[in-house]
Formats: C-alpha cells, sequence, structure tokens
C-alpha cells in the first residue's frame, strides 16, 4: 500500500446549518486507536456519505455518532447536536437514540411479527393507541416502500422476509421513530443489486426529511446518492467536500488514488 | 420539550437499566452467597472435630478404627478415617480406569471413525445413560452387579468391585461427552496433513489427534472422578458399608459418602460422633475443590 | 508389526469398545423396562406405600416428587434467570466476573451429599423448617441451579448480537432488549434446558434424604389449605419422593416386596425422564421452528 501523509488534509467548511459537528474525535479499542482527531460537520437536511477501504474507521466513527461504541470503544472529543455535546457521560443515550437513529449492515429483523417489529419500540416508548399504532406502521412502510410488499401479512413473522425485504424493514423500524437524524451502517453491502437500487430509491426519498449520513465503501452509490462526501483513510479523514468535487477534482492524492481504483 | 433538554435529563429507561442491573446482580449475587456459605458450613463444621473434640487430625487421615463413641486403647475416641479414604479413592480410580477406553473409543468413535447416523444414535446413548438416576443404578448394583460378584468371586458379593463397576457406567457418559467435545477441536488441518503424508488411520488418531487432544481428555477424566468420588446412593447401596480398611476388592467396605449417607440420621448433633461426621463431608468438599483446581491447571498449562 | 495390520486391529478395538456401551445400555434399560413395567399398574400409582406388608403402591411418592419438582423450578427459575442474564449480557470482562464463574463451578461440581447435608445443617435444623418438601426444594434449587444458570447463560448468548444492536439503536434500554427481544429468541433452548433440567431433578435422591425426608405421612388430597398438616399442598410437612423410596426400600429391607417395588418405581421414573428427554427436544424444535419461519 501506499504512504501517504495522513496529516495532511482538505476539510472544506460549508456556510450551512449543521445537523451534528464533531470536534478532535479519537477513538479507540483498548490499545489499539482507530479514529484520529476527526472533526467533520454534517449539514441538516443533507446526504452525507462517508466513504474509504474498510478498515479505514469510517463505520467506528459512524457508531460513535449514536452511542453505540460505549462499552465496546473509548471515544475522546465533543460531538455537538443541537448544541449539547452527546459524547458526554452525563448523556442520556436512550433518549438520544430515539433522536438519532441507526440502520446496520446486516439486516437485524427482531423475531416477531412485521408489525411487531415496527411497533414494539413505540410502545416501549409510551405510545400506547392502537390507531397511532396502526398509522405509523402504514406510514413508515410506505416510507420506506415496502408497504405493498407486506401489507397483507403484517403478522407474519419478520424472519420469512428477503434479505432486501428485511432491510427496508429495518429502515421503517428506525424512521417510525420520527429521528431527526438518520445513521446507515453500509445498508446494502449485504445484499444483491436490485434489494440494492429499491434501498438507494427509499434514501433518495427519506433526503427531504432527515439529515442522512451515509457509510458506504460503494462510491458509485455515494455519488448517486450524497450531497456532501468524506473520504477516511485507516482513521484519518482525508477530505471532506461536496460529492460532485471530491468525485471529480479531488484535492488529495489518497483521495484521487481511492477514487480512481488506484489503491492499494 | 426541547430535544437538547430531553437528552441531558433521566428517563424511564434509565430507571429500567438501573432496576435491571440490580436484579440480575442480586440473582448472581444470591449464588455467591450460597456458595460461601456452604463452604463456610462446611468447614466450620468439619473442623469442630479437631478444634472442639481436639481430636489429632493426622490420627483422623491415618487410624483405620472408626467408633467415634468408643475410646481406644491410648485414650483417645476413635475416629480413624483412613478406610473410607482408601475405599473412596479406590473407587474413585479404578472406575476412572476402566471407563476411559470406553470413553476414548467411544470419542473416537463420534468424532473419526463412525458413520453420520450411528455418531447421533451413540450420543443419544450416552444422554440416556446420564439421565438414569444414581438410585437406579444403585438398584440395578443391587439386583445384578452384586450377585454376579458373589457368584464368580465369593464372599457376600459386596465391595469395591461392585461399587466400581457401578460407577463406571456412571462416569462414562461424563468422560465420553467430554472426550469427544476434545477431540472436536484438534483443527482438521493437523488430521488431514497426517493423512496426506502416507499415516494409517489409526496411526493418525493415535499420534495426531489423541496426542493434541490429551490435555482436554485429562479434564474429562478429573470431571468423571469427581463424579464417582462424590455418589452416595449408588455406591451406599452396594459397598457392604462396613467400616473396615479394605483388603481386597470383594470385602464389604465403607466410602466417606456411604458413611455419611447412614451416619448422619444416627447420631446427634453435636456429639463427636456427630462431628466426625461432617470432618468426612469436609474432605469430599476439599477433594471436589482439588479437582475444581486440578481442572483450571490443566486449562492453563494447555499442553503437556 | 505392519502399520496396517495395527490399524485393522486398533479399528476392531475401537468398534468392540462402543458395542459393549450400546450394549450396557440396552441391557440396563431393558431390564429395568422388562422387569420393572409388569409391576405397573393402575393400582400401583395409586395406592400409598405399605411398610411391613406386600403390594404397597407409589401414590404420594409420585406425587412427592413432581410436587417438589415444581417447587424447586419456582425458586430456582427466577434466580438463574437472573443470574444468566447477568452472565450474558451484564457482566465486564474483569476479575470479579471470573471469581463468579468459578463459584458457579464449584457449585456444580459438589457432590449433591454434600448439598444436601449443608441444607440439613442450615434449613432443616437451625431454620426449624423440619424435614420438609420446602427444605428438600431449596436443596435441589441449590443441585439445580449451575446447571439452569449455564443454559439460560448459553442460549442468550447463542442470540446474534445484531439483535441487541437493534434494540439499543432504537433507544431500548438494554434491559427492555433483552427482556423484550433477546429472551423472547432465546426461548426454545431455555424450555429444553428446563425439562432436562427437571429429568436429573426428578432423579435426585441424595440430597433429598435429610432434607425432605424418608417418610411420606398420610395426606388429604381433598385437604386445599396449605397451611394444614394434613394438605397434601402443604410444604412444610416432610416427604419421601420416589428416587428416596427405591433407596430406602432397598437399605432398610423390611418390605417383603421390596425388589418388586424398586423395579416398578425405576421403571416410573426410567419413563418419566425419558418422556422429559423427548419432549424437551420436541418443544424445543418446535418452538424454534414456530418462531423462525411464517405460518
Amino acid at each position: 500500500m501506499k504512504n501517504y501523509n495522513l496529516n495532511q488534509q482538505y476539510v472544506r467548511d460549508f456556510a450551512v446549518e449543521n445537523a451534528i459537528e464533531a470536534h478532535h474525535v479519537n477513538v479507540s479499542y483498548g490499545e489499539h486507536q482507530s479514529i484520529f482527531d476527526v472533526s467533520l460537520s454534517f449539514p441538516r437536511f443533507k446526504v452525507t456519505a462517508m466513504i474509504g477501504a474498510s478498515g479505514s474507521g469510517k463505520s467506528t466513527f459512524l457508531r460513535s455518532i449514536n452511542r453505540m461504541n460505549d462499552n465496546v470503544a473509548t471515544v475522546d472529543g465533543d460531538i455537538m447536536y443541537r448544541d449539547v455535546n452527546i459524547n458526554d457521560d452525563k448523556i442520556n443515550v436512550y433518549e438520544l437514540r430515539k433522536h438519532i437513529g441507526m440502520v446496520f449492515q446486516r439486516p437485524n429483523p427482531f423475531a416477531k411479527s412485521i408489525r411487531e417489529n415496527i411497533t414494539f419500540a413505540l410502545k416501549k416508548h409510551g405510545i400506547k393507541d392502537k390507531k397511532e399504532l396502526d398509522q405509523r406502521v402504514e406510514t413508515s412502510l410506505k416510507e420506506a416502500a415496502l408497504w405493498d410488499e407486506v401489507k397483507d401479512k403484517l403478522d407474519e413473522s419478520a424472519l420469512s422476509l428477503s434479505g432486501g425485504q428485511a432491510q427496508r424493514l429495518c429502515i421503517a423500524r428506525a424512521i417510525a421513530m420520527k429521528p431527526d437524524v438518520l445513521l446507515l451502517d453500509e445498508p446494502a453491502s449485504a445484499l444483491d443489486p436490485i434489494s440494492t437500487s429499491k434501498i438507494e430509491d427509499t434514501l433518495n426519498r427519506l433526503k427531504e426529511k432527515y439529515t442522512i449520513i451515509i457509510v458506504t465503501h460503494n462510491m458509485q452509490q455515494a455519488s448517486r446518492m450524497s450531497d456532501y462526501t468524506a473520504f477516511f483513510h485507516q482513521g484519518h479523514l482525508i477530505e471532506f467536500n461536496k460529492t460532485s468535487h471530491i468525485f471529480t477534482r479531488p484535492k488529495m492524492q489518497a483521495t484521487e488514488d481511492y477514487i480512481s481504483g488506484n489503491f492499494g | 420539550m426541547e430535544i437538547n433538554k430531553k437528552i441531558l435529563m433521566p428517563s424511564k429507561e434509565t430507571r429500567q437499566e438501573r432496576f435491571g442491573r440490580t436484579l440480575s446482580f442480586i440473582s448472581i449475587s444470591a449464588i455467591v452467597v450460597l456458595v460461601a456459605l456452604i463452604l463456610y458450613f462446611i468447614i466450620s463444621k468439619g473442623i469442630s472435630t479437631f478444634t472442639d473434640n481436639h481430636v489429632n487430625l493426622w490420627d483422623f487421615i491415618s487410624r483405620q478404627d472408626w467408633s467415634p463413641s468408643t475410646i481406644g486403647k491410648d485414650g483417645k475416641p476413635e475416629v480413624g478415617a483412613l478406610p473410607m479414604i482408601v475405599t473412596s479413592f479406590s473407587v474413585t480410580f479404578l472406575s476412572a480406569l476402566l471407563a476411559t477406553p470406553f470413553a476414548i473409543a467411544a470419542g473416537i468413535y463420534m468424532t473419526v471413525i463412525g458413520p453420520k447416523k450411528s455418531r447421533g444414535f451413540l450420543q443419544t446413548v450416552i444422554e440416556l445413560l446420564v439421565g438414569i438416576p444414581s438410585v437406579v443404578y444403585g438398584f440395578i448394583g443391587l439386583t445384578i452387579i452384586v450377585p454376579i460378584v458373589r457368584t464368580l468371586f465369593g464372599g457376600t458379593g459386596f465391595g469395591i468391585l461392585s461399587a466400581t463397576l457401578v460407577l463406571f457406567v456412571m462416569v462414562l457418559p461424563t468422560i465420553t461427552s467430554l472426550t469427544v467435545d476434545s477431540l472436536n477441536a484438534v483443527p482438521k488441518h493437523l488430521s488431514e496433513a497426517s493423512l496426506a503424508l502416507g499415516a494409517t488411520r489409526w496411526q493418525t488418531i493415535y499420534k495426531v489427534i489423541l496426542r493434541s487432544a490429551t490435555p482436554g481428555i485429562l479434564t474429562a477424566i478429573i470431571f468423571g472422578m469427581a463424579r464417582a468420588f462424590g455418589e452416595a446412593l449408588a455406591v451406599q447401596m452396594v459397598i457392604g458399608n462396613a467400616i473396615l480398611m479394605p483388603k481386597n476388592l470383594i470385602t464389604p467396605s465403607s466410602t466417606l459418602t456411604s458413611q455419611l449417607t447412614t451416619g448422619i440420621g444416627n447420631t446427634v448433633m453435636g456429639t463427636l460422633g456427630n462431628n466426625a461426621l461432617w470432618s468426612l463431608a469436609l474432605v469430599l468438599l476439599l477433594m471436589s475443590l482439588f479437582f475444581n483446581i486440578l481442572v483450571k491447571l490443566i486449562g492453563k498449562r494447555g499442553k503437556f | 508389526m505392519n502399520p496396517k495390520v495395527v490399524n485393522k486391529i486398533a479399528t476392531g478395538v475401537i468398534y468392540g469398545l462402543v458395542i459393549l456401551v450400546v450394549a450396557i445400555l440396552a441391557a440396563l434399560i431393558g431390564y429395568i423396562l422388562v422387569t420393572g413395567v409388569p409391576h405397573i399398574s393402575w393400582h400401583f400409582l395409586t395406592s400409598p406405600a405399605q411398610s411391613f406388608l406386600a403390594g404397597g403402591g407409589i401414590r404420594d411418592q409420585l406425587f412427592n416428587s413432581i410436587y417438589l419438582l415444581v417447587l424447586t423450578l419456582i425458586i430456582s427459575f427466577p434466580i438463574a434467570l437472573g443470574a444468566g442474564i447477568y452472565l450474558a449480557e451484564y457482566a465486564p470482562k474483569n476479575w470479579f466476573t471470573e471469581i463468579i464463574k468459578t463459584t458457579i463451578e464449584v457449585l456444580s461440581s459438589l457432590p449433591s451429599v454434600v448439598v444436601g447435608l449443608f441444607c440439613y445443617l442450615l434449613f432443616v435444623v437451625q431454620m426449624r423448617m423440619g424435614f420438609s418438601i420446602l427444605s428438600g426444594a431449596i436443596a435441589l434449587t441449590f443441585f439445580n441451579l449451575p446447571l439452569l444458570t449455564r443454559n439460560i447463560e448459553t442460549s442468550l448468548e447463542s442470540v446474534s448480537s445484531l439483535q441487541r444492536e437493534a434494540g439499543l439503536s432504537l433507544g431500548l434500554s438494554q434491559w427492555k432488549t433483552i427482556t423484550g427481544i433477546i429472551l423472547p429468541a432465546a426461548v426454545p433452548g431455555i424450555i429444553t434446558g428446563i425439562i432436562l433440567s427437571a429429568g436429573r431433578v426428578f432423579g435426585e435422591a441424595a440430597a433429598l434424604i435429610y432434607t425432605a425426608g424418608q417418610s411420606a405421612p398420610f395426606v388429604d388430597y381433598t385437604n386445599w389449605n396449605i397451611f394444614s398438616d394434613t394438605s397434601f399442598l402443604n410444604p412444610l410437612r416432610p416427604a419421601e419422593t420416589l428416587a428416596v423410596h427405591i433407596w430406602k426400600v432397598n437399605s432398610e429391607g423390611i418390605t417383603p416386596d421390596a425388589n418388586a417395588i424398586s423395579s416398578g418405581s425405576s421403571a416410573v421414573l426410567i419413563i418419566v425422564i425419558l418422556l422429559f428427554n423427548i419432549f424437551a427436544h420436541w418443544i424445543g424444535n418446535r418452538l424454534y421452528k414456530k418462531m423462525t419461519s411464517s405460518k
């Protein structure tokens, strides 16, 4: 692998409203540090893609945003969300995760019915009204473009769904919470091309209502879907810019090599 | 309420979490406390023979006369536990010695040489052997093994040999299932390499598979011995229950467990006779701890 | 010697030993069933035991065994559940957890007679519970806890960690994620474990001789007042179980038809335990299928 100067970076600052601003974030698993001093802001109601080779730290960084690294890794630095530093011991992580939802790489529906997959968390958060629950099930499944396929079998096991359907169910489950920010950790990497394009369509429709942060190693996906792109390499943020700029006029050698496939 | 206020305040989930953690921690603590209580009570009762009744510890483990209510020639009560200790160890070692070849053979059959279907069948057989209660083993020992031993070797039929035969069947499933685990843990590429070099199947089993599974098999044997050492009723039913130094394998004798089973009901709490029995229980407890430590040591060293 | 010949001999020896093991089991089960089943009759199952006369039954012993089993599960399951959840979900990787795990291993390897004697000392004598079903159930709880805890722990651990992430990412507390998502997914394994442990509890005798006692006094099966001395439900009455009964009629030898009673009782014990085993596998598979596939 080529050696790049990891301390050089090109991070453009946009004068827009940001949903989340990370300042000097370091993450380590025990002795092993996997994120080095990353400062990065995510514009509100936009799609930001984080790209990079596997092991570049992009997923680790994503998981720090809704505190999924608690008990797993040590996260230092400030992550500002609505003027609160959410990387603080005093933060109520359960409340935080209601507003910053997450969809994972592998579809992980609960071993429950399709309906319960969506209503389970809602009920636990105090929504008892049957009508309201039904409404949320329908709206979220429609937003996730799954409604037509499952509306007649809402009470069947979610484990009977195909991989692509299950992943869209997980998206529906996340947006039924009416979150502010949606984190997606390579949501289509375990799926076939047809399911992938359905997921992308779904996400394209969602970006009007949510701030979306998506980790992907698929560059076409990043260029098709996102407004902004951040390129990570070996735990360092190398470049952040508008997606169109990143893919046409990258400023850093590492970025250029990565997107042109001359990497490693 | 504003989101930025909400995420700074405890919520229902915070309370649930505290509740759940506390509840599960109480459960696990209860178990730890129970074990501590067992250790405390058995140890404090077990040493009272030596602290309250001033029996000499060395006499206890080296003398052969057990009759706590009578005073011996030297003016001290007769609390020599040696016959029971010897008998307990004899039945334990002999039954483990007898069961090990069977367990290893069954283990090899279930992991290497047996056809798929009959492996599962043997697995079921082993599980069923575990499931048979010890009194049933004792009853069968009493009605089949004791008469056979009596016919073949004379005497009453009660004794170490009968107990060994009963325990053999009882520890067999324990040793077998753990042996199977350790044989399964041997990396496949080792045996494949050996076969590729032209070794016969038996050479591969003997020189490669068994050798690298040795620590696991030793652990299996120790678990089997622990079970044999602590087994009470099945042994008590066929051992004869005479507190005599075993002269051979076919005279009636008594193990620590069998003496405990028969004795506790016939002695008065607080007397030397009763305390002495608790000392036997203490020996059992210490041996059980010793077996545990042995297993840990083997686990740590991994290979011999 | 020629390695090929050795190979043949060794294989032969292994087959021989395996056949012997199977033969031993077949002989055991066969003997128990052949000698025992003829003694099992409606009369045998429903009449009280006799001490000095032939023709006694096992009604009370059978009921006591079942009642004791139920009580034991009621006491041990909640503790084992909490402990299993702690070990599988909360326990940090440190020396303290190591101590806890070692403690449970020690408990599981303690001879049941030692556990029985401890319970005799603490509960029967010091806490004045006397020889009673309750003392027996506590003794069996000790015996059952390590097995059940480990079973629950492994059942929970076998549920994919993806499910935990899913629950947490929806803002659920870890506790609700465990009880609402992980635990239901682990139910088939847990149920199988409970039934298998029930089989072991059902056949246990050494821990009961000095806790539940060796006598089965007269009880009235129509008296539902659990505080009444004659009520069959009174947890403070002595209760000889089926397994203890087998031991007692054999070691005291005053019952004229001890052999017949033992054979019959052994057969009943074995049949019940076999049924437990079959049922455990059946229900485990069924629940698993029900949960993972659509209707």
